[in-house]
């Protein structure tokens, strides 16, 4: 076997078993985050059982974070060393970071109709910020398919990659610079809830976070799959 | 609050099985991905 495909192929073989492994501990850790959310945590008070999509809604709002630091760090070494397999990373990441901040911005409306009396508050600027990051990594996906491939469109993915990354801290600053409704639940001091909420919570960022991997090592090894299938094609 | 539970958790379960079978057929993928590789390289 050729030296390249072989690299390829073994990488993409170590993705798929990573992804394997976290499939078990995947399953049971998102049941706990259900039992957590649904029956261990309480009832909030003035706010009722619909403050429990809180635990999903911030899980996922991290989560995307962490993915679109991804696509930072995968474009920052992609310019650096050149190698396509930062593309790939920042690429898997990209694409699974827009689907868990749509996702926030699903449960985020959900949860703000009964508490808010508003599906969509426009002046907020947490939800605006979040608005703008989902548009941003939606632009980097259109940019991506509208470039033929080749190093241009590696590098110009991960200039804007990076760039984008610059509103994450801004949606994480914005209810600290702006005046807005958003609570903040976890400040300097520690967060702000009944013990019970805080371990519900926390499986549930966890159980994302292992689900946030998962996919992207999936989409990782696709996508390498997808790349030696093209180099046997013209080889 | 034990049915919102269970309901999700069957949905859990269903997108969970999804994920299962796609990292299989990508295995397949792989593996077959090797073998036209051997043969490529054995035929030049």
């Amino acid at each position: 076997m050729s030296s390249p495909i072989n690299t390829s192929w073994r990488v993409a073989r170590l993705y798929l078993r990573i992804a394997d492994w976290s499939l078990i501990p995947l399953y049971f850790l998102m049941v706990v985050a259900l039992y957590g959310a649904f029956l261990y945590a309480p009832t909030e008070r003035e706010m009722g059982d619909v403050q429990r999509i809180f635990y999903f809604h911030v899980g996922v709002a991290w989560n995307c974070f962490l993915a679109f630091f991804g696509v930072f760090l995968g474009g920052v070494a992609y310019l650096i060393t050149r190698k396509r397999s930062w593309d790939h990373l920042a690429a898997s990441c990209v694409e699974v970071g827009v689907v868990f901040t749509t996702m926030v911005l699903t449960t985020g409306p959900i949860w703000a109709k009964p508490i808010w009396n508003t599906w969509w508050p426009w002046g907020d600027p947490r939800i605006m910020t979040t608005m703008v990051l989902w548009l941003i990594y939606v632009a980097y996906l259109m940019l991506r398919s509208s470039l033929p491939e080749g190093e241009t469109k590696y590098k110009y993915c991960a200039v804007f990659g990076i760039i984008g990354f610059l509103d994450v801290p801004i949606v994480w600053f914005s209810i600290r610079w702006w005046r807005t409704i958003h609570p903040v639940v976890i400040t300097s001091s520690g967060a702000e809830l009944e013990p019970e909420m805080i371990h519900a919570l926390f499986v549930s960022v966890i159980a994302m976070t292992v689900l946030c991997v998962t996919l992207v090592m999936l989409r990782m090894a696709m996508r390498l799959n997808s790349s030696m299938a093209e180099e046997l094609t013209h080889s | 609050m034990i049915y919102l539970f269970f309901g999700y958790v069957v949905i859990w379960t269903i997108l969970f099985l999804y994920l299962v079978f796609l990292m299989r057929s990508q295995k397949q993928v792989n593996d077959k991905l090797k073998a036209l590789s051997e043969t490529l390289d054995q035929q030049d």
